[in-house]
């Protein structure tokens, strides 16, 4: 079904039940997501996409469309608060950039580039935090990690269909976890579909690093925003295509 | 250990060549921009010298005093700009950054260590007597032989518990990231204050590292 709304004031057509995220690219209008994965179960943990919906905060990746929104993605209050959400991140993690294995194809980094932070707001915090490597093939760089949780929902043991990483604790004591055993199980792809997943540089393939030279690397080939929206547009021409062949077979 | 009856007499206080007057007014007219390195690298000076031929378009209107370009050791009078590079880690730091807040209009933070603290900031997460301890007295490289001590003198600057960033000290501009940050970045901000538009530094040439 088709349902009216406006974004920015720009009327757009859209099929119920997608998610604002997804819309917003394919008409153009970028949102940054951190914990959001096209295709998987939302986890809306990050918050990093929220948008007003007629004027009310909520985050773009976890509402689907309904007749008559209206959205506010780039007035200014709204994009402050979500800098200031990137911000947060950088100033309660140690995202030391210079030292990051990630730098150059990390989400979070690339995020900051597109909401234009130069500074953090917030005091950093440098927290002492202990890193993992009881893994054989895994480095987990507890610094970096945002808890997004993609790695504890969508990497899973194939056998068992097993949590390999889970966050312990709560509040400012939660960590990052990783079951060495099941981790050791993993093969070479998954663990490099487990640290492609990581949208920082806290899941790190150990047999894997440095491989591009700056200048070179993914989102300095082409930026976050490009990607996401590229991506968008490609499949808004596909599935345009497969309701023409639906409707004339 | 002081010795007080030593007269100390500053870089600054010793003979220097006099300016050809008409060369100092001409100097003196342009914008001044003073510089300085805390706990960095010198890594954004030599980032600044990046910006090659760029600097062309920038010197007829701008001159640096304070600098370890032009190895002048005080800020000789006031300057609009004062570039910053570098972390505060020590007493002197600070000290120096505040004569740098009371004697230019703008302060940058020019650099990941002046940002956020940088690479020197990873000693944040350690305690500074296991910092000290790690230098100077399980040091895998001491000379053998010698007496294991921590420096301390009054004439040594006081190391901070914690690096900090400059705007945690002062108030801080304008802020340009990376490590460096390329020259092409640092001289957008430079052009845009020279020129008086609205700093802005976009997104594809802004780099945390």
């Amino acid at each position: 079904m088709t349902v009216k709304i406006t974004i920015d004031g720009q009327s757009i057509n859209a099929q119920a039940g997608d998610a604002i995220v997804d819309v917003a690219a394919e008409n153009g209008v970028y949102i940054p997501t951190l914990c959001y994965v096209k295709g998987k179960p939302c986890l809306g943990t990050c918050r990093t996409c929220s948008v007003k919906v007629n004027g009310r905060v909520m985050s773009a990746c976890t509402i689907p469309v309904t007749e008559g929104m209206e959205i506010d993605v780039n007035g200014a209050e709204i994009t402050d608060m979500r800098k200031a959400l990137v911000e947060l991140l950088f100033a309660e993690g140690n995202h030391n950039c210079p030292s990051c294995e990630k730098s150059g194809r990390c989400e979070l980094q690339a995020t900051g580039y597109e909401v234009d932070m130069m500074v953090s707001r917030f005091p950093y915090r440098f927290t002492p935090r202990v890193v993992d490597h009881a893994s054989a093939t895994v480095w987990l760089e507890r610094d970096r990690c945002i808890f997004c949780q993609r790695c504890v929902e969508f990497i899973r043991d194939k056998e068992t269909n097993q949590k390999i990483f889970s966050i312990k604790g709560r509040g400012t004591h939660a960590r990052i976890e990783i079951n060495p055993t099941l981790a050791n199980k993993m093969s070479a792809e998954q663990v490099r579909e487990a640290s492609d997943l990581c949208p920082v540089g806290c899941i790190i393939d150990k047999t894997q690093g440095f491989n591009d030279p700056i200048g070179k690397r993914k989102f300095e080939i082409k930026s976050i925003r490009a990607r996401v929206l590229d991506t968008a547009a490609k499949n808004m021409t596909a599935n345009q295509a497969n309701s023409l062949n639906r409707e004339h077979p | 250990m002081s010795d007080n009856s030593v007269t100390e007499i500053f870089s600054h206080e010793l003979p220097a060549t006099q300016w050809d007057p008409a060369k100092k007014a001409i100097e003196e007219a342009k914008i001044q921009v003073a510089m300085i390195g805390f706990c960095g690298c010198w890594g954004c000076h030599l980032s600044f010298l990046d910006m090659d031929e760029a600097m062309l378009s920038l010197l007829d209107k701008v001159t640096i005093t304070r600098s370890s370009f032009t190895d002048l050791k005080r800020i000789p009078h006031h300057c609009t700009i004062g570039f910053i590079e570098g972390g505060i880690a020590n007493d002197e730091n600070i000290e120096v950054l505040e004569h740098y807040r009371e004697n230019c209009d703008i302060l940058i933070s020019v650099g990941a260590c002046a940002v956020w603290g940088g690479v020197p900031a990873m000693r944040n997460v350690v305690p500074l007597e296991e910092c000290f301890r790690e230098a100077y007295i399980d040091s895998p490289t001491a000379v053998p032989g010698a007496k294991k001590t921590i420096p301390y003198h009054e004439d040594i600057p006081k190391i901070t518990t914690k690096v900090m960033p400059c705007h945690e000290v002062v108030k801080m501009d304008y802020f340009i990231p990376g490590c460096p940050p390329d020259g092409e970045a640092i001289f957008k901000v430079l052009d845009d204050l020279v020129n008086g538009r609205e700093v802005d530094l976009p997104s594809d040439i802004n780099r945390y590292d």
